[in-house]
């Protein structure tokens, strides 16, 4: 993973409440063993419309999805933020999001913003062509007026995404505490046998 | 936490391996589920760094999700899903992992197969790359759907980062009425708190309706627990659990069983924990359910008008319902109820084990299926395809004209050709009534076995009672 560095961009609104993760990426495309070339069919079934915002100037070369409450709901698979990386986001702003998707994002340096119900009517609000700044280290979004507004991360995961490390590697390091804690489990199974 | 503690509470204390300042918590996990769509990539991470499986002993492995639900001496035509299966197959043998494969007695939907198998135990922390792992929650388990990055995590090192959930009670009272079962709860419950009500919760279902629920019947309502946005869903064990558990093949033997119960009697949330949130359901009132929209939230008593959208005051709430409702090709203000159907799907891992299916047979014993309407019906499992057959249902089933296949997650998910046509309208047992999810254009009403089995006699959306 690389470093979460700073970033200005253009916002891509998607006003629908609760885009589940059937929409991000429909099922049909979950055959794939690889994790690469989900660009294609992010929001696949919605892209046949030809008005739809990906579809539209407006959706290409920006970094930052605007979307409804609730996004990313439904289905763990990691598919979703695989497939609006490498189309090219690298922030989605909402007013909350599914657990099972926020930490799938974080895995993958697709940062969740959570900003409150006036941030985010003022954001969808701006014009097309208008830039928001996002700061991990800071924390804070910068709207094209100056207003900073600040948005909460977890510290463990900002770190691993500031430093460009996995989680991986850190629990690897508790092998120790790993071990002595499964000398005292009790009532364990045996799928071998 | 100490003191009066929950049952979610004392089943995560049981299992942190390590905390420090700054970090999440390292969690042990007792089972891990994986299955051919979330794992692939999860796999070859661990080959990339060149890590085992630290405990192919607690790992378990099935095949459900791309497979047909034909003949299973076929091969599988779509080369894709071929592939996939098969690189399950390779990594589990390569790996050390059980894997319940195609041919395998006990293949089955990874979440019928656990709890089927006595693997799932109370007490336990279960995880799979699958959001309705919440289903294991049934027995007392703390279970939760985790992504591929995760699926690697627990197999390089058995362990997870996590915060812990906030707790949340649904207490059910009173006795549900004849004709309303464990799937009219949960589908009350989301349309009541909302598809995100639950979001950083773990669901504790109480109180005297759920302590009526089967296992069967508890399995069903913790495996939606997800489309609340929740993280899991637990009932505490009790005699009922113990009943069920006792004797599966996984399942502690001897003296070890009686040094098991001894332990899960002392799970139950005690008196005097407090929970972050609570809702009270009155049982007594709960009618049968049905989803018009596009979200397992937008649910409503079967013989209850569609919301308006204008009733709703926030703007994109609003809006939602509308697009909602366009995509259904639905009025609002108009019961389901009546509304054509074409096709009926009794499976998922909602709705898929031996009682559902008897009580889907109980309505078609001896009635004929509407000629307008093509019903699938889909078992969870080998096991439960053995016992249905063993009791005659599938005889039943096709003398009132179903189509009755072999197990998988079929057209819940439609990844494996078994789908809605762009249009058609589908009664349908799973859990999930997404855009497209069983099938691109497919619309679905989400309902109980009872419901779906009526609609599929009568070739509308019927309300299961005029029946019976
Ligand atoms: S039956 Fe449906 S919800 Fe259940 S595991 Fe399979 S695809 Fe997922």
């Amino acid at each position: 993973m690389k470093p979460f560095l700073p970033f200005e961009s253009r916002l891509v609104p998607m006003p629908n409440n609760n885009i589940d993760t059937d929409q991000i990426i429909p099922a049909r495309f979950l055959k794939t063993t690889s994790k690469e070339g989900l660009d294609k069919q992010l929001f696949a079934d919605w892209r046949q419309d030809p008005d739809f915002i990906l579809n539209t100037p407006r959706g290409q070369n920006a970094q930052i999805l605007l979307a409804g409450d609730n996004f990313g709901c439904g289905s763990s698979r990691e598919h979703a933020p695989w497939a609006l990386t490498q189309f090219g986001f690298r922030a989605v702003i909402s007013t909350s999001f599914a657990d099972i998707f926020k930490g799938n994002a974080l895995k993958n340096s697709l940062l969740p913003i959570v900003v409150s119900h006036e941030i985010h009517t003022k954001l969808f609000a701006l014009p097309e062509d208008a830039k928001v700044k996002v700061d991990l280290a800071s924390q804070t979004l910068t709207l094209p007026d100056g207003e900073r507004v600040e948005f909460p991360v977890d510290q463990f995961m900002k770190t691993c995404l500031l430093e460009g490390v996995d989680e991986l590697g850190w629990i690897l390091k508790q092998e120790p505490a790993i071990a002595a804690f499964e000398k005292t489990r009790v009532g364990s199974i045996n799928t071998t046998i | 936490m100490s003191g009066n503690l929950t049952l979610s509470q004392k089943v995560w204390n049981a299992h942190i391996v390590h905390e420090e300042q700054g970090a999440p918590s390292l969690i042990y996990i007792d089972l891990h589920l994986v299955h051919e769509v979330t794992s692939p990539q999860a796999f070859q991470g661990l080959r990339d760094r060149g890590l085992k499986v630290r405990r192919p002993d607690l790992t378990i492995a099935t095949t459900d999700h791309s497979i047909p639900t034909t003949d299973r001496s076929l091969p599988i035509i779509d080369p894709i899903a071929a592939n996939q299966v098969a690189q399950l197959e390779k990594n589990c043998r390569d790996l050390g992992i059980t894997h319940y494969g195609v041919h395998s007695s006990h293949q089955g939907i990874v979440h019928v197969i656990g709890p089927e198998l006595g693997l799932t135990q109370p007490g336990m922390t279960v995880v799979c790359g699958d959001s309705h792992t919440a289903t294991h929650g049934a027995v007392g388990a703390l279970a939760f759907g985790i992504g591929t990055s995760e699926v690697e995590n627990v197999l390089a090192t058995q362990c997870l980062l996590q915060r812990p959930s906030k707790t949340f009670r649904v207490q059910v009272n009173g006795a549900l009425k004849t004709g309303v079962t464990a799937k009219d709860i949960i589908l009350a419950l989301i349309a009541q708190i909302g598809i995100g009500g639950g979001t950083g919760c773990v669901l504790e279902y109480a109180g005297p309706a759920i302590r009526a629920l089967d296992m069967e019947g508890r399995m069903t309502v913790c495996n939606m627990s997800i489309e609340a946005g929740a993280r899991a869903g637990m009932i505490a064990p009790d005699d009922t659990t113990f009943q069920y558990l006792h004797g599966r093949h996984f399942a502690p033997k001897g003296a070890d069983w009686d040094a098991a119960v001894t332990r899960w009697r002392k799970l139950p949330t005690d008196d005097g924990a407090k929970f972050d949130r609570e809702v009270i359901i009155n049982g007594d009132a709960l009618e049968p359910m049905i989803t018009w929209g596009t979200n397992p939230g937008m649910g409503v008593s079967i013989n209850k008008p569609i919301p308006e959208p204008a009733s709703v005051s926030d703007p994109l709430e609003r809006e939602s319902l509308t697009k909602a409702l366009a995509y259904m090709g639905l009025e609002a203000g108009k019961p389901l109820a009546g509304h054509a159907v074409n096709v009926v799907f009794i499976g998922s891992c909602t709705n898929s084990r031996i009682s559902d299916l008897r009580s889907a047979a109980e309505i078609l014993k001896g009635r004929k299926v509407n000629p307008n309407v093509r019903v699938m019906v889909v078992p969870g499992s080998m096991e439960v395809k053995r016992q249905a057959e063993a009791e005659g249902l599938p005889e039943i089933f096709r003398a009132a004209g179903c189509d009755w296949r072999e197990p998988g997650c079929s057209m819940c998910i439609a990844m494996n050709g078994d789908q809605l046509q762009p249009g058609q309208y589908s009664v349908s047992t799973s859990n999930r009534n997404f855009e497209g999810r069983q099938g691109k254009g497919g619309r679905t009403f989400l309902a109980s076995p009872l419901t779906a089995a009526a609609s599929a006699i009568t070739g509308v959306v019927t309300d299961v009672r005029s029946l019976l």
